[in-house]
């Protein structure tokens, strides 16, 4: 770890600011992602500007019957917010899904969409890797790739967004509010937030140099049972190789979102219409010019499996 | 004293302490955490500097240059060692790979350099300032490409015409199983600090074999190994990776010289799985020929492994010699030499992997048979050692095992057609397999106290998180007829007696015959003081009464007495052994292909257990490591860079306790005379021999799919499931 200064922020306008101004300033949330790529020098911000004074861990509700959740909400908060639970169920099966108990008191809404990959080469700066090292090249496409995407893929990188909440979030059609270092704000559909990795790997969202999240919105309700199933090696406190998250109506239609299959929350409307006709079709779709490695195109056969079993519990 | 003959009876055989269930005293301790680790010894010596370990980039080449000036002017920096201005160190017991000094690199983050600074922020930051340049040259790290041409390591095995025999069995399994690298996990890393006195040593480190390490320390660094105290109270696990020194005592000791400063070190976690040693990959290949009664005619276990130069592999055969009878047998290893880091002793070194295989293929020869599992080893248990008909099991009771296991599991109610059980999208399934893990002993001597009728034992010895000082303070307060607690239990310091350590669960039976063997020579010792025959007195209670006659412990003063207890040749007409039937419930989602255990049960044969309570939490440790590396824990080797890519606790995958919901052990009331006096085997290491084949086996029972290749993840086996609607 690089030494850093430090200061507590005390108005979004003025974190925004802060971290625009100066070379290598970054924000610090929970610190949960943060501070272990720091330990390992993977970041190495000269500068953290801390945002827990903001108070934007409130929880409110929305004049068009939705939900704003403030940036700093703790995924601990959110998961067990009432109205969530009851309304948005499938976001609260995400977050608890996610890391563990502790993990999730510190960790907030911003960082957990923020957190970065779980690629293997990522973490070992002895290795070429092009998000960690732009230019040294990507190990993992002819390495050790199970965990990683399958689509969205470039020949640069095929790492993938590996968390949780944010698959259930872009299938509820959320969208960020941000806080420029100009101080105007912006809002971006989840569906804009990530990228893929094309020729600039480093780059894992649309978020400019400073660019704040001050709340993430849901939409009103949609009805529908909620499902979230997160498939991975063991039981808890691992990174899903592929996670489902649908809300599904009785009259067979519904939505469908993949996690830990690309470098975003993977969804597509086109796909999701075809669930009347069953998991193979939706998959199908979704998948269609999807370019796995030999150790990861087992997913695709999950997802269809997981999709398969997800239809199957909500009709049950 | 000399333990020369079967034991006979003796003071445990009526003993009120020892073998019952008994909380570990230093529990306590270890849950307030004033039972301090390693790397928490802030008391032991003044101004203590932090070490912080710089791993190679490579696996193999030279360092052509090491820029340091950054590093050397950072914050808090007092000192930097590097390996290009070292002479390479020497090796001490089981060290292959090199352990610090030279340009040459033998292996993916062996150690090149250590920063020592004020904190170990400061440490940290200034390592990442060094910058080191290599002269790469081409290894050879794919086990699968050099495999064919292993040379054999030993002779190999036979009996009668093992060729034959199989061509001409009624039934026949030629099977193949791999399992890959696997690294320890214990929650400590590996941790020292090192303080200098002139020419005198100390490390405060987390070693399970404290003359050993002793001796080594002196091999090493080329110095008087009298000159050297290594003092390890505390061990947070080892599984075999703290048996031998490794780079953090090493750096410890060098950098603290350099420093002129007592130096701490803890390995960081991403580097222990290349820095220091792992368990090898297997390959194996099994045979089986039998009569259609179950009988085997035919068995045949060849092993291919891997090491660097001049070590050898992971010897997955070690069990089958004495699990089954057959007449005619093979069995070989061979051992390729690769550039990966070095494979060294790893819980059951060879059995734990070597149970995934054979315990697998006898569950195939089973279903071949259309015998029940349990049956077919029954019907193979050997009367003696195969092929050595004058070496007896010196207590084998592997078939009780199975038989209480059985009843005790509901065995009766398996379905043997395969995915026959389904509810909902849940494929059930039952497995069984058997245990066999050797018991040896190694001497062992302590040292007692009186004073006050309280007891002190002393011996070097180690707990590593075994639970070692109640079994001690439980035999000794069982011999000298005092309460628990008043004895105090001191280990692992060099200036102890020399123990048997912790390791191939010697340790138990051999520490306690020692602090058994010191005992005595105390009690006679109070005998002579207050005048009566030691050998036929009986002390309970603060009191002994010899020839009717009263005395009083405190009384007998302050006293002292030393020995240690050595093994005698007569137990090599024995097979030693502990045994074990193991059982377990999966579940297994039809739609997904994740495998969830429901229970497992182990039934142990291991004598006379010594505190059940303790050895309970031994076996279901071990269970849970067998059910990691039956279904999640893989070393991931990259070929191109010669190292394991997964180097940490996200990537290599143990076992959380949700993995984990019911656990049940079993012991066997049996006795070994031939193993101690104590009649007790150990039990850290058979837990891990089997329950991984059980669960393969109840994979197989739930879905009807054999998947050879460990661990037995999704991928493995999803396009095989039943197809979804
Ligand atoms: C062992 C472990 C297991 C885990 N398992 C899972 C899992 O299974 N599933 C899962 O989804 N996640 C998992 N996680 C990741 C965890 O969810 C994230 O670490 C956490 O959500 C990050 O939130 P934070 O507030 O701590 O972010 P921080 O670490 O504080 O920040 C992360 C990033 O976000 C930036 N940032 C923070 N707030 C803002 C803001 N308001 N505006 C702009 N930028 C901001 C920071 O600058 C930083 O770059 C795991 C983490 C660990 C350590
Ligand atoms: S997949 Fe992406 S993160 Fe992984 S090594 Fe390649 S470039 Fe780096």
């Amino acid at each position: 770890m690089k030494a850093f200064t430090y200061e507590r922020a005390t108005s979004p306008e003025q974190a925004a600011a802060a971290v625009a101004g100066r070379d290598g300033a970054k924000f610090i949330a929970g610190g949960t992602n943060l501070l272990d790529l720091m330990k390992l020098q993977i970041e190495a911000p000269t500068h953290l500007v801390d945002l827990q004074d903001l108070g934007l861990d409130k929880i409110d509700a929305t004049r068009d019957g939705g939900l704003r959740i403030g940036a700093l909400v703790t995924n601990t908060a959110l998961a067990s917010d009432d109205r969530v639970r009851a309304q948005y169920g499938v976001l609260t099966r995400a977050i608890v899904a996610g890391a563990s108990g502790q993990l999730r008191n510190k960790a907030t809404t911003a960082g957990n969409l923020l957190q970065r990959t779980r690629c293997p080469y990522f973490y070992d700066t002895n290795l070429p890797c092009n998000k960690r090292a732009p230019g040294s090249g990507c190990a993992a496409a002819e390495g050790f790739s199970r965990q990683l995407a399958v689509i969205g893929t470039s020949d640069q990188c095929i790492a993938t967004y590996p968390g949780d909440m944010a698959i259930a979030l872009r299938l509820l059609d959320a969208t960020v509010e941000t806080v420029m270092p100009d101080g105007t704000g912006r809002s971006i559909a989840l569906a804009d937030f990530h990228r893929l990795p094309g020729d600039q790997p480093w780059l894992d969202n649309t978020l400019a140099e400073g660019e704040l999240i001050i709340s993430v919105t849901l939409p009103k309700p949609i009805g529908g049972r909620h499902i979230y199933r997160k498939v991975r090696d063991r039981r808890s406190y691992a990174f899903a190789l592929v996670s489902v998250a649908a809300v599904l109506h009785d009259d067979g239609t519904g939505r469908v979102a993949f996690g830990g299959v690309a470098h975003k929350p993977w969804r597509s409307e086109e796909a999701e219409a075809l669930l009347p006709q069953g998991a193979g079709a939706v998959v199908e779709r979704a998948f269609a010019g999807a370019a796995p490695t030999d150790d990861n195109k087992f997913k695709i056969t999950l997802a269809d499996r997981t999709l398969a079993s997800v239809i199957a519990e909500a009709r049950s | 004293m000399q333990f020369d003959a079967p034991a006979g009876s003796n003071i445990f055989d009526d003993a009120r302490i020892v073998g019952k269930s008994t909380p570990r005293i230093d529990g306590p301790n270890k849950v307030t955490g004033t039972a301090p680790y390693a790397y928490e010894r802030h008391d032991v010596v003044a101004d203590q500097a932090y070490g912080w370990i710089v791993g190679a980039g490579i696996a193999k080449g030279r360092i052509t240059s090491m820029e340091l000036t950054a590093a050397k002017a950072a914050p808090g920096v007092i000192a930097i060692v590097t390996a290009p201005d070292t002479q390479p160190v020497g090796k001490g017991m089981d060290n292959h790979a090199p352990l610090f000094g030279g340009s040459e690199i033998t292996h993916y983050h062996q150690a090149i350099a250590c920063v020592v600074a004020e904190t170990f922020e400061q440490a940290r930051a200034a390592a990442a300032l060094i910058d080191t340049n290599y002269d790469r040259s081409t290894g050879s790290f794919d086990f699968d490409a050099v495999r064919a041409s292993a040379p054999r390591s030993g002779e190999a095995e036979t009996l009668g015409d093992f060729e034959t025999a199989f061509a001409e069995a009624a039934v026949q399994i030629d099977e193949t199983y791999t399992t890959p690298g696997q690294t320890h996990a214990m929650m400590e890393p590996l941790a020292t600090i090192a303080a200098w006195d002139g020419d005198k040593l100390t490390l405060w480190t987390s070693n399970q074999m404290i003359t050993w390490a002793k001796e080594s320390l002196g091999d090493i660094l080329g110095i008087d190994s009298a000159n050297v105290r290594v003092d390890s109270p505390y061990v947070g696990g080892g599984f075999g990776g703290k048996l031998f020194i490794r780079a953090d005592a090493v750096l410890a000791a060098l950098a603290s010289k350099a420093a002129k400063r007592p130096v701490k070190i803890m390995m960081q976690r991403p580097l222990v799985a290349n820095n220091a040693t792992h368990r090898q990959a297997t390959h194996q290949r099994i045979r089986l020929g039998a009569r259609m009664d179950g009988h085997i005619t035919a068995l045949s276990h060849q092993n291919w492994s891997y090491n660097v130069e001049g070590a050898s592999g992971e010897t997955a055969t070690a069990q089958t010699a004495k699990v089954y009878a057959g007449a005619n047998r093979l069995t070989a290893e061979y051992c390729a030499t690769l550039d990966l880091p070095e494979g060294n002793a790893m819980r059951a070194p060879g059995e734990a992997v070597g149970h995934l295989a054979l315990e697998v293929a006898m569950d195939e020869l089973a279903e071949a048979l259309g015998m029940d599992p349990i049956e077919l080893r029954v019907v193979n248990e050997p009367d003696a050692v195969p092929g050595n008909p004058g070496k007896r099991f010196s207590d084998r009771n592997l078939v009780r095992c199975l038989r209480e296991g059985a009843d005790r599991f509901g065995w009766s109610e398996r379905s043997a057609t395969p995915a026959a059980r389904r509810e909902g999208r849940w494929l059930f399934g039952v497995g069984v397999a058997a245990g066999y893990r050797g018991a040896p002993t190694c001497k062992s001597g302590a040292r007692v106290h009186l004073a006050d009728g309280r007891i002190v034992v002393e011996t070097d010895m180690t707990d590593i998180g075994t639970g070692t000082y109640t079994i001690i303070a439980q035999t000794a307060a069982e011999m000298m007829g005092v309460p628990l607690d008043h004895v105090t239990v001191t280990l692992g310091d060099s200036s102890f007696p020399a123990s048997a350590g912790s390791g191939g669960q010697w340790g138990a039976t051999s520490s306690t015959a020692g602090v058994y063997a010191a005992c005595v020579a105390l009690r006679r010792q109070i005998g002579e003081v207050l005048g009566f025959d030691a050998d036929d007195a009986r002390f309970e209670d603060g009191s002994i009464v010899a020839a009717n006659k009263a005395f009083r412990l405190a009384d007998a003063g302050t006293l002292s007495a030393e020995d240690t207890i050595r093994f005698g040749k007569f137990k090599k007409d024995y097979d030693v052994a502990t045994y074990a039937g193991h059982f377990c419930e999966v579940a297994v989602d039809a739609y997904t292909g994740e495998t969830h255990i429901r229970r497992m049960l182990a039934v142990c044969d291991a004598g006379r257990i010594l505190n059940p309570l303790s050895a309970r939490s031994q076996v279901i440790g071990a269970m849970v490591m067998a059910a990691g590396a039956a279904l999640t824990e893989e070393l991931t080797v990259d070929t191109r860079f010669g190292c394991f890519v997964n180097h940490d606790l996200a990537g290599y995958e143990v076992p959380v306790h949700a993995d984990i919901p019911h656990q049940e052990v079993i012991f066997l009331d049996t006795l070994d005379e031939i193993v101690s006096p104590m009649k007790a085997k150990g039990v850290g290491e058979l837990g891990i021999c089997g329950p991984g084949a059980a669960i393969a086996n109840a994979i197989y029972n739930a879905t009807g799919i054999r998947v050879r290749d460990y661990p037995l993840t999704l991928d493995k086996y999803l396009d095989r499931l039943p197809a979804i609607a």
